[in-house]
């Protein structure tokens, strides 16, 4: 989105060094933008592009014969790719099905949350700048840590248990801890924030006469909230459930420590491959895997929801 | 959703009526004891300087504020409770409101879909043409000029057919050129669609050259009502005298009463119909606008029976083409304003030039004398 923006930018520059004598100062702009660039253009190189090579090129390695643990040569195996696949689709599809669910969830949870500290508390910037230091308050805290009291909320020993035994939602002998139910949580509840703030920074700039306009010509609150609320936050939303969604995807912290070996995800997989087996190549050709799907849900998503044009 | 069922019999032909609303918000009273009766058809503007309630009034009747007390009825029925999307009311925002994810066309449309009409499309197409946007339905609101945007806002609440149609200074945000334009259109179209409308201004010139029938707002209450001409020539209060174009208002006090009531102001003593005067006894104000008033030079003599003031002497003089204006300063008076039409020529006249002037009683017109003299003078034209 801000990507398109700048490029626009960027094509609109582009054709303005005719010369004479305009050219000089736009070579001096266009020269002081590259400058500023360029700290961020360099960390990016080293610490993202070349790795990514480095990952991209280990995924295609080969097992040397007879060599010790953890020891490959290069080479272009792409049957590293289909043996990944091969073995770990179960953890694929469970990684993005759970993904999936906690955006959902996180959406339900987080758009009246949004709404509330954007619509209902504006002109009240006390109350507003409370409830967001709220949202942004478990960022105070380990990420492992607050997914670890999870563990205590969702213990066999506590009320959330007892509660839903008493109102029978749960069998006498059912539990949470250890099951998919307590990982989607976990994931719903870390990424959460994610889901608010830019649903939140978006509702917060719309102007709220179109809503009264909406009631003068005859649409209720549900109906307006339908045709004009909710269409003109689509970019928050688009935002917010992907950057919900994709990191929920490769997370490996809330099923490792809220769920069971049936509730493994790729996140999980890729980091016992890399740090346990180190089966580099297989480690690799997943995390690609993940990559690319991730890119291409995420162009088909964006593309989907059309939110190029109320940008 | 008729919160109550009770219809007003004597008000059965008003289309819209207000009775005795109130609008009170934490710290001040918007509108005070409001009570206003605006015929069916007519072009009835709200004008008054900012902050004088007219579009909290507005706003009430729209639905979108509550009146702290009081009754607003629509063709007879009590509409005080209804939510505004049970109201047969729409509005032209100041800010337009258009929505940005729509075409044009769909912003027109927004209404009668709501009420489910069937040709809805249709519809919305024959508004835009009346407008004259037909060509750029398909185009988004931040596609088009302010100007379009004004016209597909107005399309937008026309092609309901409300009851009543409120415009909350729709021209504002318009250049002068189109805002004279778009004052020609709007009479034009209100004329053609007979509707019902309430505009709110601050604009007096917009106000007089539209309505039918103009309330003076100040303060929370309506300090006058009535035809423009009326309210030009016969203003009741010093603020209707100065907020609608200017007045020389003359402190004084009757010395003699009758038909013509006599009046001493500074000295001199003019005269003033008893039936265009608030008060005919004690202190009064004497009031009579700029154009009325003629300049008379030494050697001239006025028409007989006129007031005259004599002992004026000129401080400025400022040519604008068609007319001439004088500022006078007569002694123990103050300034006066006197525009001359140059329908003869210019006047030799110059600044330090003593003169008298002149003008017929019968536009004079008399104000309580205990009423503030600047009451509503504006600064310049807003």
């Amino acid at each position: 989105m801000s990507i398109a923006a700048a490029l626009s930018t960027e094509a609109s520059a582009g054709p303005v060094g005719g010369g004479g004598a305009q050219a000089q100062p736009v070579r001096k702009a266009r020269l002081g933008a590259y400058l500023l660039l360029a700290p961020g253009m360099v960390y990016l190189f080293v610490f993202f592009v070349l790795p990514i090579f480095a990952l991209l090129a280990t995924s295609l390695y080969v097992k040397t014969p007879g060599a010790e643990l953890g020891v490959y040569d290069p080479a272009f195996r792409w049957q590293n790719y289909l043996e990944s696949l091969g073995a770990y689709y179960p953890e694929i599809l469970r990684s993005f099905g759970y993904a999936l669910v906690a955006t959902v969830a996180a959406l339900v949870i987080g758009y009246p949350m949004a709404y509330v500290i954007a619509i209902r508390a504006r002109g009240k910037p006390l109350l507003q700048g409370l409830l967001l230091v709220l949202v942004i308050a478990p960022f105070f805290t380990s990420f492992i840590l607050r997914t670890i009291a999870w563990k205590q909320i969702l213990a066999d020993e506590a009320w959330v248990v007892a509660g839903m035994k008493f109102l029978g939602i749960l069998p006498p002998d059912g539990r949470l801890t250890a099951t998919a139910f307590a990982v989607v949580c976990g994931l719903t509840y870390n990424f959460l924030p994610f889901m608010v703030l830019p649903i939140y920074a978006n509702l917060e700039r719309m102007d709220t006469r179109l809503v009264e306009a909406g009631g003068d010509l005859y649409a209720n609150g549900p109906t307006t909230f339908a045709r004009i609320t909710l269409p003109l936050s689509m970019p928050g939303i688009v935002a917010g459930t992907l950057l919900t969604f994709i990191p929920a995807s490769g997370d490996y912290v809330n099923s490792s420590l809220l769920g069971n070996n049936a509730t493994t995800m790729i996140g999980q997989a890729i980091d016992r491959r890399f740090l346990v087996t180190l089966d580099y190549p297989t480690a690799a050709s997943l995390s690609a895997i993940l990559m690319i799907i991730i890119l291409v849900l995420v162009m088909v998503y964006v593309r989907r929801a059309g939110t190029e044009e109320l940008l | 959703m008729s919160a109550s069922a009770s219809t007003r019999p004597d008000e059965s032909g008003a289309d819209l009526v207000l009775e005795h609303v109130t609008k009170e918000f934490a710290t001040f009273t918007a509108v005070d004891d409001l009570s206003l009766t605006i015929p069916q058809g007519s072009f009835f503007a709200l004008l008054g300087p900012s902050g004088c309630g007219k579009t909290t009034t507005l706003r009430m009747v729209a639905g979108l504020e509550s009146p702290t007390a009081g009754t607003i009825w629509i063709n007879g029925k009590d509409v005080t409770d209804t939510k505004p999307y049970n109201r047969p009311v729409n509005t032209v925002f100041q800010s337009y409101a258009l929505f940005p994810h729509l075409s044009v066309l769909e912003n027109v449309a927004f209404g009668l879909r709501r009420k489910k009409v069937a040709d809805a499309r249709e519809k919305a197409q024959q508004f835009l043409d009346l407008v004259e946007l037909g060509h750029l339905a398909e185009r988004r609101p931040a596609q088009l000029s302010g100007g379009q945007q004004q016209r597909v806002a107005l399309a937008r609440a026309l092609v309901n057919n409300p009851a009543v149609l409120l415009l909350d200074e729709p021209l504002g945000a318009l250049d002068l050129k189109l805002r004279r334009q778009m004052q020609v259109e709007l009479k034009r179209i209100q004329t053609e669609v007979g509707l019902t409308f309430v505009h709110v201004t601050h604009d007096q010139e917009e106000a007089m050259t539209m309505a039918d029938t103009v309330a003076v707002m100040n303060a929370g209450k309506i300090e006058q009502m009535g035809r423009p001409e009326d309210l030009y020539e016969l203003p009741r209060t010093a603020f209707v005298a100065n907020f609608l174009g200017q007045s020389n208002l003359l402190p004084g006090s009757v010395v003699d009463s009758g038909e013509l009531v006599g009046v001493d102001v500074g000295g001199a003593r003019v005269q003033l119909p008893a039936d265009r005067a608030v008060s005919t006894s004690g202190k009064v104000l004497v009031g009579v606008r700029p154009e009325k008033l003629h300049l008379v030079a030494p050697g001239e003599e006025p028409q007989a029976g006129w007031n005259v003031l004599p002992d004026a002497v000129l401080t400025d003089v400022s040519f604008t083409g068609v007319s001439t204006q004088f500022r006078a300063e007569v002694p123990g008076l103050g300034t006066l304003s006197v525009f001359e039409q140059n329908s003869r020529g210019s006047r030799a006249a110059a600044a330090g030039d003593t003169v008298r002037l002149a003008w017929d009683p019968a536009y004079t017109f008399g104000l309580d004398g205990d009423e503030d003299v600047d009451d509503g003078v504006t600064d310049g034209d807003e």
